[in-house]
């Protein structure tokens, strides 16, 4: 086809050489009016600067081509700028974090408790609440996992009339509890009613009511993608169904469920508001989580945030790094996990 | 496969019409575990519920129906007085203005992964973007506190100053920082992935022949989008928002971090403090008495209420327009 023939199909289009040219010319613009007119500030700059090359880039699309292609242009700036906002934000959260936590990551914050320490110190570490967390999130773990995987079974499985209407309802209205309120149940049911008092068991209850729905859900979704045809080849040998499930179906399905566990996981290792609740925060190392308050890093930060003073919010950025560190290696590990699923890929 | 081959060698070769027993037997019990997990978590669910509306009551019957129209926190007092009316007015407002923030942005980055971009690049766009979840809300507290209410302040100036005459922007004091737009702000950037991460879902259900169609036709990018993918996915976006609004409506650390707390309606969005129901909790908890931990807990449950109302919205729309959305269905 000859350009002339291309021309007519599509219309005249605003080449890329020229589309840059005139976006840096906006640019220019908008930087001698910086340079010569009282306008000042980066942020302002930033948004005039914007506004000029985006302005410039559609006036030149409006010189060559309609009304249509102008507007299609103008959405496309706009959806990049929206990606460009989100990551951005981003950029800034975990950058700004990253440079904080590590200026005031110290030798004792891996190896010490606050047992003692005033929020004027500067020594005093995070162990007591690391500890804390681990001890949480390994019962929350120990306690979601297999009943989230047993009430999967029974959905995909056995699950027939109200019974299991009543439990996909729960489900459902369990993903959409804020996790404060969960830690609330976990108070007025554990602490108060039941006489247990704060401990590490109460908030790994309070977490377990926000992985359940989190396992659930993904276990149910691997269980129906396995194929029909592997169960039928099980029945086919004489193997009753709890077998089959057991040895087939769950085995064939363990990477999509590994991948939701692990962001459950991840989800429930940042929850600070339901351990404010439950595990209630304490200074020193307490290793029992059965009896009494513990501490865990996401209420070391809180605590250590709302502080006055600049050696207390350096603990807190040292406590956030680690954990923003935690919960991406168990995110990105998920996707690993995710990747060498069968089912899915 | 070797699971079974496994099973097969293990003293499985007679006819299955002998071993029927067996496995009937190993079938119920292993059905009844699995029922009783479920309904034993059903029925423990329902008795949480019903002794935190028990807990709930103490406070509740002492303030009656001021509950709903107090606007101050003072359960521990001689004289109690407390009621959730400034609290739900603060969580409602920000969960508002958060999601106004975020919906235009996590729906055109979405619109720009499945529809715009090259695919490795929306690929990662959506991995990127999906990071942003995985943030815990103190981190999301802790930065909003320290880097964006310093950042914010001269924009928000530049707000009162210039756009003071539309009410909720007035802001006679002329402080600004820690407001219910900054608290937002914050909000609005963790419900963004939520929000992102359902929309793209959504979008890349609209069949292909739709868009195809719609190009065939010479209809430019954005127009298919606007004529075929847009009206497709108009239930699949509301389920998207509320999802983010349910998530905006609880979040209670970061909040609690950001806002300076006080305790009055304030419609100003600009006027530094406000409170919402979540962050109160978090703030009250500590030094809550007997009845302030009853009044906690009644506020708590009206929380609850209101999410549960929002989803159970949420589902009747989806459903009404008649497509699942991711998530929700």
């Amino acid at each position: 086809m000859s350009v002339d023939q291309a021309v007519l199909l599509q219309g005249r289009r605003l080449d890329r050489p020229r589309a840059i040219g005139t976006s840096a010319a906006g640019l220019a613009v908008a930087l001698v009016l910086f340079a010569v007119t009282p306008l000042q500030g980066r942020a302002d700059f930033v948004v005039v600067g914007y506004l000029f090359a985006v302005g410039a880039y559609l006036l030149a699309a409006a010189r060559t081509e309609g009304r249509r292609s102008v507007v299609d242009r103008l959405v496309g700036v706009l959806m990049v700028t929206a990606v460009a906002v989100c990551l951005m934000g981003l950029g800034a959260v975990l950058v700004y974090t990253a440079a904080r936590g590590v200026k005031a990551m110290s030798g004792d914050f891996f190896t010490h408790s606050m047992a003692g320490v005033g929020p004027r110190d500067t020594n005093g570490g995070a162990y007591h609440s690391i500890l804390g967390t681990l001890e949480q999130v390994l019962l929350a773990t120990l306690i979601s996992v297999p009943t989230g995987l047993l009430v999967a079974v029974y959905l995909t499985e056995y699950g027939r009339g109200w019974i299991a209407a009543a439990v996909r309802a729960l489900i459902d209205m369990m993903v959409g509890i804020p996790s404060i309120v969960a830690g609330l149940f976990v108070f007025a049911f554990w602490v108060l009613a039941l006489h247990q008092g704060f401990s590490g068991l109460a908030a790994a209850i309070a977490l377990s009511i926000i992985m359940l729905p989190i396992i659930v859900r993904s276990a149910e979704e691997m269980i129906k993608l396995v194929p029909a045809n592997l169960r039928e080849a099980s029945y086919a040998l004489g193997i009753p169904r709890w077998r089959t499930v057991l040895r087939v179906v769950l085995p064939t399905a363990s990477a999509g469920i590994t991948t939701g566990v692990m962001l459950a996981i991840a989800r429930v290792t940042g929850e600070t508001a339901p351990l404010l609740l439950t595990a209630f925060g304490f200074d020193s190392i307490h290793r029992d989580p059965f009896h009494g308050p513990q501490s865990s890093l996401p209420l070391f930060v809180f605590s250590q945030a709302g502080s006055a003073f600049t050696t207390a919010v350096n603990r807190a950025w040292a406590g956030a790094l680690t954990l923003i560190v935690v919960v991406l290696l168990l995110t990105v590990a998920a996707r690993l996990v995710t990747r060498r699923n069968r089912l899915v890929a | 496969m070797q699971t079974i081959e496994k099973s097969t060698a293990g003293g499985r070769s007679e006819p299955p019409a002998d071993r029927p027993p067996a496995g009937q037997r190993g079938d119920r019990i292993f059905a009844g575990l699995t029922t009783g997990v479920s309904v034993a978590i059903l029925a423990l669910l329902v008795v949480m519920m019903l002794f935190l509306f028990g807990k709930a009551w103490p406070a509740l019957h002492k303030a009656g129906l001021a509950f709903f129209t107090e606007r101050q926190w003072f359960p521990d007092a001689p004289k109690p007085r407390f009621g959730v009316e400034a609290l739900v007015w603060g969580t409602v407002v920000s969960s508002v203005l958060a999601l106004l923030i975020a919906v235009p942005v996590a729906v055109a980055s979405a619109l720009y992964v499945t529809e715009y971009a090259r695919p490795v690049v929306g690929r990662w766009v959506g991995y990127l973007v999906d990071v942003l979840a995985a943030v815990p809300s103190v981190v999301y507290g802790l930065w909003g506190l320290y880097f964006l209410v310093p950042r914010m302040v001269g924009f928000q100036r530049w707000l009162g100053q210039h756009l003071g005459f539309i009410p909720i922007f007035h802001n006679p004091e002329n402080l600004y920082g820690r407001s219910i737009l900054a608290a937002s702000v914050v909000l609005a950037l963790m419900v963004l992935p939520i929000v992102a991460a359902v929309s793209r879902e959504v979008f890349r259900q609209v069949p292909r022949e739709m868009r195809e169609a719609a190009l065939a036709l010479g209809a430019t990018r954005w127009e298919t989008v606007r004529m075929s993918v847009l009206p497709q996915s108009r239930s699949g976006i509301i389920g998207a928002v509320i999802l983010g609004l349910g998530r905006a409506l609880g979040e209670t650390i970061a909040v609690a971090l950001v806002l300076a707390v006080t305790f009055d309606v304030n419609i100003r969005i600009l006027r530094p403090g406000g409170n919402t129901v979540a962050a109160n909790i978090a703030t009250k908890f500590g030094e809550a008495g007997v009845v302030g931990r009853s009044a906690l807990i009644a506020s708590g449950l009206v929380l609850f209420l209101i999410t549960l109302l929002a989803t159970a919205g949420a589902r009747s729309v989806v459903r009404r327009t008649g497509r699942a959305a991711t998530g929700l269905a």
